[in-house]
């Protein structure tokens, strides 16, 4: 996968990093196993400090998504999942009541937003049977 | 004395004649991190880097490199501690390999293929004469020599000035790659926020000899945020919000900037933009233009309780 990122973006650029890999993972692009850039390398690849690579890497680590390997760098982490079931939900409504909020502020109605989201998730996982 | 401080400074105050120039600087830089220094044209800048190396006295305070007093660096301290001054003096009639063998003489390490690989990735051949080379090209000669003596510690004084795009990718290239190992430090002043953003981790802000903000970028990020209020005559309150570090007109709304918005915070901005409060995505070029946009008009409207938000960041 190409990492891309650009400054001057309301997104930090660690923030960038972190929500392409995780998309990649979600969409299957990166497999489980497979290596990423070490830290270095993204960074000299990107022009940007380590250190905002390895914050990146450091967050994806902490919410199962990579998983760091002596001396082999970072790989796609076998999915499991790190957190409870409450919590997982928790952290899903969070973005659910975002999502709706900004959702009825752009004027569209519940069918519509439910439209969208199906379409999405059929773009993202084609492999998943939705009902 | 910390070692693990790449500079620190204490008070550093200087005053010429009567005009105050650099006040109460405090900074603390850890090794292994990358700071830009940023502020606009006559915030102190120059002055702070120039009392650091020991070019200049302070009036008062104190600071050190590398745990050495500034001011009484032995050539033996400065080996260790690289730093380019504005402008890139070097002698025209020289080739840049002549360039590299005159400057190589006063230094107790040298390191030749650093030099080469320095001055070839900003597209330059060490048998051209320096006087034919570009700006930006100067530059490039000017940090090739600088990093050539392998510095523990870089100082530049605004190296990006004047460089196209190559040159200005160049340079962050050869920054990045000199901070490789984790345990060099480099302090460098710039216009360039997008440069900036991209290769230092730390960020200081200088407004009128004093440092507002010095922390890392990302809590930067996160400490400032931006928000959009429809004018009414509660507007002119904004003055009074806690924390505030700049308010602009923009069509019919007015954008306040602000660090550190907590609860006190959000009561103070209902309270004036009731329900059309929006929040709004700042980019990192946006909060430090803020700051150095507020600077430029303290002399005229704003309170004193404006600067309460400097002063919270300027704790870190």
């Amino acid at each position: 996968m190409q990492i891309r990122i650009s400054v001057g973006n309301p997104q930090s650029i660690y923030r960038q990093i972190a929500d392409q890999i995780r998309r990649a993972v979600v969409t299957g692009e990166l497999s489980v196993g497979e290596a990423i850039p070490s830290v270095r390398q993204l960074a000299k690849e990107l022009v940007i400090n380590p250190n905002t690579v390895a914050k990146a890497y450091g967050e994806l680590t902490r919410d199962g998504v990579l998983e760091g390997q002596p001396g082999r760098g970072y790989i796609v982490a076998n999915r499991k999942n790190i957190y409870t079931k409450t919590e997982r939900l928790r952290r899903l409504d969070q973005v659910l009541d975002s999502l709706v909020s900004e959702a009825i502020t752009l004027g569209f109605s519940g069918d519509e937003l439910l439209e969208r989201l199906s379409k999405r998730l059929e773009k993202l996982l084609p492999d998943q049977s939705l009902p | 004395m910390l070692n693990d401080l790449a500079i620190e400074a204490r008070g550093l105050t200087r005053y010429f004649d009567s005009r105050m120039v650099v006040s109460d600087f405090d900074l603390s830089i850890p090794r292994g991190s990358v700071t830009g220094l940023l502020g606009l044209n006559g915030a102190g800048k120059t002055t702070t880097l120039r009392i650091l190396m020991g070019l200049l006295a302070p009036t008062r305070g104190e600071s050190y490199l590398l745990g050495k007093n500034s001011q009484c660096l032995t050539p033996d301290d400065r080996a260790r501690i690289g730093y380019t001054v504005e402008g890139h003096f070097l002698y025209g009639w020289m080739t840049v390999r002549q360039s590299e063998k005159f400057h190589r003489e006063t230094f107790p390490r040298w390191n030749a293929g650093m030099f080469d690989a320095t001055v070839r990735r900003f597209g330059i051949e060490p048998s051209q004469k320096i006087r034919h080379l570009s700006r930006g090209q100067k530059a490039g000669v000017s940090l090739a020599l600088t990093m050539a003596a392998e510095p523990e510690l870089l100082v530049l004084d605004d190296p990006a000035l004047g460089l196209d795009p190559v040159s200005r990718l160049a340079l962050n290239e050869t920054l990045l790659d000199f901070c490789d190992g984790g345990t060099k430090t480099i302090l460098l002043s710039s216009h360039l926020l997008d440069d900036v953003e991209r290769v230092a981790d730390r960020v200081a802000v200088m407004v009128h000899g004093r440092l507002v903000v010095n922390t890392t970028v990302d809590d930067f990020r996160s400490r400032v945020s931006s928000w959009a209020i429809e004018h009414s005559p509660a507007t002119r309150g904004v003055e009074s919000i806690p924390g505030l570090v700049h308010s602009r007109q923009l069509g019919g709304k007015t954008v306040v900037t602000l660090a550190d918005c907590d609860q006190e915070t959000e009561a103070a901005l209902t309270r004036i933009g009731g329900a059309t409060c929006e929040r709004l995505p700042i980019t990192f070029d946006e909060a430090v233009i803020a700051y150095l946009s507020r600077s430029r008009e303290s002399h005229s409207f704003l309170s004193s309780n404006s600067k309460r938000g400097q002063e919270r960041m300027a704790l870190d």
